[in-house]
């Protein structure tokens, strides 16, 4: 995260700027930056997303494999995430540099996005007991800009929606044992619900007000801040405070009061350009990292 | 070597190529604003990322530190996604050790470091998709990252895999094409002077097969080389 050094004049005009809803690139309090988001960027994935927010850019593929289900819950599938924090972004992270923060990050989406409200888990459930799907969710960080998390869950979500997991047929063999077939078709596969997905949104307070999506500048002069994840219905689904510093419980109301009206307001234009991607299917003409 | 064909009689490749075509190159270079340097480059499926730090202060152990010249640090990591079964981590593998040192050497080869005494020269680069000759893909993509970074460099680094398939030698070799038994090189240029920066041969040649080779994969790299500048 290419530390940025802000002076006390610097932090001083910040402030003030938010202060009056107007910050340094212009925007209001609870304004995004500029983002981009493109499916289908990584073919040896079944699912992949690559969302730029600002100069943040992560590319998350998810790979489905056939394992067994957890002995608590014979029943359903399940999520492993890994989030790769990688030199690309910062020297910083070379070698084990980056791996507090990938510890930390991919913990917090465990929490928000692997239990059974978010995902229909059952749907990843193959033969109860013996065989389920797993999706392995793997983030990398390409460049730090600020708002990780929210840049990592609207990506988690965009490549979710495009993953296509391969139809399988169950026939029992002779001696009573199940076999398992995968459908040779390369577009025979099942979708996952995304609807229920929640996106995170993260508020940062700054002098006695707080912001959506801040920039390392921002984040420079912020006591802490609360990350909320949020349903298209304007569910809140996690609410952790990260960061050092500490929040009254008044601004906590506040905040998440603010990330509800943010949170529900991003998810329709998300699954609305997903979906018109979806539609153009093949014509569609991929830029990746070349446009 | 069983089942796969990979000449035809009529000396096409699995994917249609023949014997001396390379895969599609595609480039960008500046693709990330923080980095020093960057670059992004697709050789048919395999596409790989490079990004340059520096030249800056020595991180970390100043006994690293040379009085006379620059610094190479290399890094070479895999996304866990990018091969056809997932990797467990991205770096800090045998592999990926060797092909960073591998990396660097190439680099002090190429780069001035001498311009730079007391200073360190960061290049990491990632593979996105892997899809056979990940070094020679990685190679092209540092030095866009290089050129992008303004470091100046005593000629452009070219890399290219070989194979060899009945007395054939085949360019630019892809996944399928690796792992079909026959011997590979990897070889990096330094084409204005026609000197070789890295020269790495697996499995086995028939010694007078290997001149062949090079001579080969010189010929591809100077045309490598009118498809990257163009860019």
């Amino acid at each position: 995260m290419a530390t940025v050094q802000v002076s006390e004049a610097e932090k001083v005009y910040i402030l003030h700027g938010i202060r009056d809803d107007l910050r340094v690139d212009g925007r209001s309090c609870e304004d995004y930056r500029h983002m981009e988001i493109e499916t289908d960027v990584v073919s040896n994935t079944d699912g992949s997303a690559k969302v730029t927010l600002g100069h943040t850019v992560v590319l998350v593929g998810i790979k489905a494999e056939i394992g067994k289900p957890r002995p608590m819950v014979p029943d359903e599938g399940y999520l492993e995430f890994f989030v790769d924090c990688s030199a690309n972004a910062t020297p910083e992270f070379e070698g084990r540099g980056g791996e507090e923060l990938g510890t930390e990050l991919s913990n917090t989406l465990y929490k928000v996005f692997n239990n059974k409200r978010s995902l229909d888990m059952k749907s990843l459930c193959i033969s109860p007991g013996e065989h389920c799907w797993l999706l392995y969710v793997d983030v990398l960080l390409l460049q730090c800009d600020g708002n990780l998390y929210d840049a990592i869950s609207i990506a988690v979500k965009a490549a979710l929606f495009n993953t296509k997991i391969p139809r399988v047929h169950i026939s029992a063999d002779d001696e009573g044992g199940k076999e398992i077939e995968l459908s040779d078709d390369p577009y025979d596969c099942v979708r996952i619900n995304v609807e229920n997905v929640p996106c995170i949104v993260t508020l940062c307070k700054v002098g006695h007000r707080h912001v959506v999506d801040a920039t390392l500048q921002e984040k420079a002069c912020s006591v802490a801040s609360l990350i909320i994840s949020v349903t298209h219905k304007g569910t809140v689904t996690c609410v952790r405070k990260v960061g050092g510093g500490s929040l009254d419980p008044e601004s906590i109301f506040e905040m998440t009061e603010a990330g509800k009206r943010v949170g529900k307001a991003l998810h329709a234009p998300l699954m609305k350009l997903l979906q018109q991607e979806e539609s153009l299917g093949k014509k569609r003409q991929k830029v990746g990292f070349l446009g | 070597m069983a089942g796969l064909e990979l000449l035809s009689d009529q000396g096409y490749r699995l994917d249609g190529r023949k014997a001396t075509e390379l895969r599609k190159v595609q480039a960008r270079m500046g693709v990330f604003s923080q980095a020093d340097g960057s670059a992004y480059i697709e050789q048919g499926n395999t596409k790989a990322l490079a990004v340059v730090y520096g030249p800056h202060e020595v991180r970390g152990s100043r006994s690293r530190t040379l009085h006379d010249r620059a610094v190479i640090n290399c890094q070479y990591s895999m996304a866990t996604f990018s091969t056809a079964e997932r990797k467990r981590r991205p770096h800090g593998d045998r592999k990926s050790a060797e092909m960073s040192l591998h990396l660097k050497q190439t680099f002090e080869a190429a780069v001035m470091t001498q311009l730079y005494p007391r200073s360190q020269i960061d290049i990491y680069v990632k593979i996105l998709q892997s899809d056979g000759g990940n070094y020679s893909v990685c190679v092209n993509a540092a030095t866009l990252a290089v050129i992008d970074a303004g470091i100046p460099m005593r000629d452009y680094v070219c890399a290219c895999t070989v194979g060899f398939v009945d007395e054939t030698p085949l360019a630019d070799l892809c996944y399928a094409e690796e792992g079909g038994g026959g011997s590979s090189l990897a070889l990096a240029l330094l084409p204005r002077g026609g000197q070789i920066a890295l020269l790495q041969m697996d499995a086995m040649t028939a010694c007078k097969g290997v001149s062949k080779v090079l001579d080969e994969v010189v010929r591809q790299h100077l045309q490598d080389v009118s498809v990257l500048t163009r860019e």
